[in-house]
């Protein structure tokens, strides 16, 4: 950073303004986190309680239960199928926002983007209107567009769930995109236009490949959210169709087995630190060039 | 500058109305005078929204997530601000693991985090208090306060303050007079954001919040799980037109874009 040969003051500055927040991250981030994992190799019984001892009762049951893994198939296959769907249709969206003139570009940025800020539990419902509710309204027009020929079962199924987490996840695919398109220089669009390449082959040979670390971060924060949504999924999956982080909540506020819950939750952190990082490498060492 | 053909357009349309639709609908159904979920087909009325008078536990809820959204941004400011000063002036041991370690509320999924704050305040006896609910809520949006901190912090030019210094003014002189007043647009802004985090959270929120300290987005997610009525739909009507008209209004005075597409986001 540039900034730093600014003004010096006394050396242990820094540390003096950085020493709140880490004490308090310290305080009340790591010692939670620290403490969750230590409780999901505790014992637990109906009528003990939380036992705090070390074994590995927690994990070996999440290991060799198939309805555990049935629930982390299906959060991880949820999310795979909403992070290829906002990235089909949120990256055309961006470069269509980007294209359009003034006073609409701005407006339509905001009807794309803000519902970002808009409760996930109002959207939600919403998605539970159209899917269920007075009739089903997306099942009708889709019958009487001729798009269907019978009616598709959207609420609790993973269906509806996936795009229910499609809209909510969407303003974050087409943001980072839209960031992404920012730094495209328009001029090499028109060279290219210009020197006879159809608007197709533009769009293959030139816009894609800068976009893509755009699309790609993209891809890995919705990836991420939408592998550990609740509220979505709750709502529309109901009290059946469990992912990863419903599972969780049952474990903790219905069965009350806080070690079985704290081992499913500290599981889905694993594995979503694992995939992030090791994602976040590969589009790294790929589009080394396009971040520095 | 090209324009988008009509094929694009038609892609763009229907986008739009699939953005649309699900916050559409609550808000037309929530003015439906019958007793039972429909739209208004016979003229729209205000009958539900003048029902959430009578259920006291969505107003009271409400003021929780008003105060905590308040409180907890405020306080997320007071530890951001100094830590955003240090990150962006001086280049000391541990920067950027410090850094990390302040945005990464935002690479935990918040059901962890939930969790480990139920299990924490149970242990030294705060659960389901409205002091857990502060402290968890200033963990999640101080990234946020941060991410805008530390923006202005950084695009501001470090000769003014060095002006300061050698025209003699002490050190706390240029914080107040110089610093603090230059970055503020970026804080008001963090504050702002974060309230907005704050009033959204729910997945959080759900671990912790006790009967009494339910905020709104809890007290609506418990009660859609049981049903699914026109009243929730009103309540959610009007929490949907609140955050568009705050939406609105940033997006006047700092810009949505420059709000949201800062670094961080892209970053997680």
């Amino acid at each position: 950073m540039s900034a730093l040969e600014g003004r010096s003051g006394p050396r242990w500055m820094p540390y003096i303004l950085s020493a709140p927040g880490l004490a308090l991250f310290v305080a009340i981030v790591l010692v939670p986190l620290a403490m969750t994992i230590l409780l999901s190799f505790h014992d637990w019984g109906q009528y003990k309680g939380i036992e705090t001892v070390f074994i590995l009762k927690n994990w070996r049951e999440i290991w060799s239960d198939g309805y555990f893994h049935e629930v982390f198939l299906r959060t991880f296959r949820v999310a795979f199928a909403v992070t290829l769907l906002t990235a089909a249709l949120g990256a055309p969206e961006a470069y269509i926002l980007s294209r359009m003139k003034s006073p609409w570009k701005g407006i339509f940025l905001l009807v794309v983007i803000g519902p970002l800020l808009i409760s996930v539990v109002a959207r939600t419902l919403g998605w539970a209107l159209l899917f269920g509710g007075s009739g089903g309204v997306v099942n009708k027009a889709l019958l009487n567009l001729g798009v269907i020929s019978s009616p598709i079962p959207f609420m609790f199924t993973e269906t509806g769930m996936i795009v229910a987490l499609v809209h909510v996840m969407m303003p974050f695919m087409v943001l980072s995109v839209w960031a992404a398109l920012q730094r495209l220089d328009p001029q090499i669009e028109n060279a290219a236009l210009s020197l006879g390449a159809s608007q197709v082959t533009v769009l293959r040979r030139i816009v894609l490949p800068q976009i893509m670390p755009g699309i790609l971060s993209g891809a890995i924060i919705v990836f991420a959210l939408a592998a550990s949504a609740f509220a979505t999924p709750s709502i529309i999956g109901g009290r059946r169709l469990k992912v990863a982080s419903t599972l969780a909540y049952d474990e903790f506020l219905n069965t009350l087995n806080w070690p079985l819950g704290a081992a499913v939750a500290v599981l889905l952190l694993i594995a979503l630190v694992l995939i992030i990082v090791g994602s976040n490498r590969i589009v790294e060492r790929r589009y080394a060039e396009v971040f520095r | 500058m090209s324009r988008n053909g009509p094929l694009a357009l038609v892609f763009h349309t229907l986008f739009v109305i699939f953005m649309l639709a699900p916050i559409v609908v609550v808000c037309a159904v929530a003015f439906t005078p019958e007793g039972y979920l429909s739209l208004p087909a016979n003229g729209p009325s205000l009958r539900w929204f003048r029902t959430i008078a009578r259920y006291p536990e969505f107003i009271n809820a409400f003021w929780t997530s008003i105060w905590l959204g308040a409180i907890s941004s405020l306080i997320a400011l007071a530890f951001s601000v100094p830590a955003a000063l240090a990150i962006a002036r001086y280049d000391f041991t541990g920067r950027d693991a410090f850094t990390a370690l302040l945005m990464s509320p935002l690479m935990i999924p918040h059901v962890v985090l939930g969790i480990a704050f139920l299990r924490f305040f149970t242990q030294i006896g705060i659960g389901g208090t409205f002091l857990g609910l502060v402290l968890s809520h200033i963990v999640v949006v101080l990234p946020f306060a941060l991410r805008l901190t530390l923006a202005s912090a950084t695009g501001m030019d470090p000769r003014i303050e060095q002006a300061a210094v050698s025209l003699g003014a002490s050190e706390w002189t240029v914080l107040k007079r110089v610093t603090l007043p230059l970055i503020l647009p970026g804080v008001a802004s963090g504050w702002a954001l974060s309230f907005i985090q704050s009033f959204d959270e729910v997945t959080m929120t759900v671990f912790i919040a006790a009967p009494g300290t339910e905020t709104l987005p809890v007290r609506m997610f418990l009660y859609i799980q049981d049903n699914i009525d026109p009243l929730v739909t009103s309540v959610s009507a009007s929490v949907i037109a609140a955050t568009v008209v705050a939406l609105v209004i940033l997006d006047r005075i700092y810009g949505l874009e420059r709000l949201l597409v800062g670094r961080g986001v892209g970053e997680r």
